[in-house]
């Protein structure tokens, strides 16, 4: 059963690194896209779904990298492996930071004032033409010669994106996961067992907006631009839809629901305008007959047939 | 062990805890009793930090941990358990379990080692000696009521105290379950030494396996003694248990 999946996984890998031998370009770039968009999904899964953290404004972090990532490119001569270095690192700081005052609030007001924070970001980053381009955003942006190409893209989104979901895997079934777990289920019940609640609490914060930073820079590479859209809070909704449309408490859930809306935008989007009309209807559909989300819902129906092996499984 | 020297508590001008006094020794099992509303919960919520004391000392093995967070104070050797069922609910048993020792060990920042294969003997031993070994891949949430309860206290047992404090162990369990209950406490506190520190409504209970008795009434410790004067006291006969001449 193990090595059938062992080679299952290794079969998909080789087909997704394949695809562009036999993939259209743009079919290549809308993979990129839900890869890019699953990454960022994921990333905010990680303190949402396992820390029980209410981070509304998550795009934010996402902005941050892209936008440090562009400017590096374009106002400095320092290589480019540099920029996607300093993306994640500067995501991670913004992350610290505003975790740092938002994080003695709790749930609710903890999303409240993280939305106002994100959003003083997000007017710096729309105001400030000399320096961010504001609304206009940075076009032509000069991304390394080998990443210009839409499949050299794809491969390199792909192989980041692979090692950044089993970086965090590893992260969720780690022992600072299972106690991420606890928190979420329990923050009182955490502490009295000797846990720092709020210092674990921030180091899921700037992990998660690392990730979030890197997906922004990868998002850079396959549009050569970057706009302050990337953190507007409306966009920290769509993600946090794709995280409950998937499956919040499972891993894997964030990117099925990311895949599900890039697609249904990308589709839906070439017969009409009003896209999110089709998205609303469906979102209502979601919360009346699959709450847990698409694969919520698959875990529980295996683990109302065997309840021993489908439990604790992320 | 335990030293606690007028501890007091109030909530907008309630005094929920007004003056409570209590010593507790190594190896001692001691039970706080009193009235519902007598202060018994926040005192221990003020033992181990979830609430900050207004004023009093409050000593554990020498050290003034009053006004502790409740983190700290765990580290330092106390642990508990909750009146009201407070375990990981969408965890399995032995997460829950595992969750207590990783704390313990020290190992919650440890982000990509592996956490299946740690702590896995420690933890089944927890779970053999409260009986809970064949629900281990049980999610907690879904437990009966009565193994909440005795999962609530292998979570405890999982951070190695050195003082247990149990909040009404036994609340809402069946007759069988309180026997399983009562017959781990004396294990824990005779053959390995657990100093144990609890509130409880089942005064046969509490009469047969405590050392020392302390009583509460409106927020005042008002009685510190073995169980038979305690039994024997004026104060508590008409307070507590309904008058009478039992001695």
């Amino acid at each position: 059963m193990r090595f059938k999946s062992a080679g299952f996984a290794f079969a998909a890998l080789a087909v997704l690194f394949l695809l562009p031998a036999v993939l259209p370009r743009y079919y290549l770039y809308l993979l990129s896209l839900v890869l890019v968009t699953g990454l960022l999904a994921t990333s905010l899964n990680l303190v949402l779904g396992f820390g029980g953290i209410y981070q509304f404004h998550h795009a934010v972090f996402y902005g941050a990298g892209a936008y440090v990532f562009a400017l590096m490119l374009m106002k400095t001569g320092l290589p480019a492996w540099l920029a996607y270095v300093s993306a994640p690192a500067a995501a991670a700081l913004l992350s610290l930071l505003m975790g740092l005052i938002c994080i003695r609030l709790s749930k609710l007001y903890f999303g409240m004032l993280q939305i106002s924070l994100g959003s003083l970001v997000w007017v710096v980053v729309y105001r400030w033409y000399g320096f961010t381009g504001g609304d206009d955003g940075l076009q032509g942006i000069p991304v390394p010669g080998a990443l210009s190409s839409t499949s050299g893209a794809y491969i390199f989104v792909l192989a980041v994106c692979l090692l950044c979901l089993a970086l965090m895997y590893r992260i969720v079934n780690s022992p600072f996961g299972r106690i991420f777990q606890s928190i979420r289920d329990n923050p009182e019940r955490s502490a009295a067992i000797g846990v720092d609640v709020r210092q674990h609490q921030l180091i899921g914060l700037v992990l998660a907006g690392a990730f979030a930073g890197v997906a922004g820079a990868l998002f850079v590479t396959v549009e050569g631009s970057a706009f302050p859209e990337m953190l507007f809070w409306t966009l920290s909704l769509e993600i946090l839809v794709m995280c409950l449309l998937g499956g919040w408490l499972t891993f894997w859930g964030p990117m099925l629901g990311a895949a599900i809306i890039v697609v249904l935008r990308t589709w839906v989007g070439i017969y009409t305008d009003y896209w999110t009309l089709i998205l609303g209807v469906i979102l209502m559909l979601l919360i009346y007959f699959l709450p847990d989300g698409v694969l919520g819902r698959a875990r529980k129906k295996k683990t109302i047939e065997n309840p021993v092996a489908g439990a604790g499984k992320v | 062990m335990l030293q606690i020297e007028h501890l007091r508590k109030c909530f907008d001008g309630f005094a929920a805890v007004r003056d409570a006094s209590l010593q507790v020794a190594p190896g001692e099992m001691v039970a706080v009793i009193g009235p519902n509303g007598a202060g018994k919960t926040t005192l221990f919520n003020l033992i181990t930090g979830q609430l900050t004391p207004d004023s009093g000392r409050l000593f554990f093995k020498g050290e003034n941990i009053a006004g502790l967070p409740a983190h700290r104070i765990c580290r330092k050797g106390i642990s508990r358990s909750f009146q009201v069922v407070n375990i990981f609910a969408r965890m399995t048993v032995f997460e829950n379990v595992q969750a207590a020792r990783l704390s313990r060990l020290g190992k919650t920042r440890q982000l990509f080692a592996a956490a299946c294969s740690m702590a896995v003997p420690q933890t089944m031993e927890i779970l053999e000696s409260v009986g809970l070994a064949d629900k281990r891949d049980r999610i907690g949430g879904s437990l009966s009521h009565g193994d909440q309860k005795v999962l609530e206290m292998a979570i405890a047992l999982g951070v190695d105290p050195d003082l247990l404090i149990l909040d009404e162990p036994t609340a809402g369990m069946s007759p069988e379950e309180t026997a399983v209950v009562l017959e781990l406490m004396k294990r824990l506190n005779r053959e390995m030494g657990l100093t144990i520190l609890f509130c409880e409504h089942d005064m046969e209970l509490v009469f047969s396996i405590s050392q020392r008795i302390m009583v509460m009434q409106q927020g005042r410790s008002i009685l510190e003694d073995t169980p038979p004067r305690v039994r024997c006291d004026a104060r508590v006969q008409a307070a507590y248990l309904g008058g009478g001449d039992v001695c």
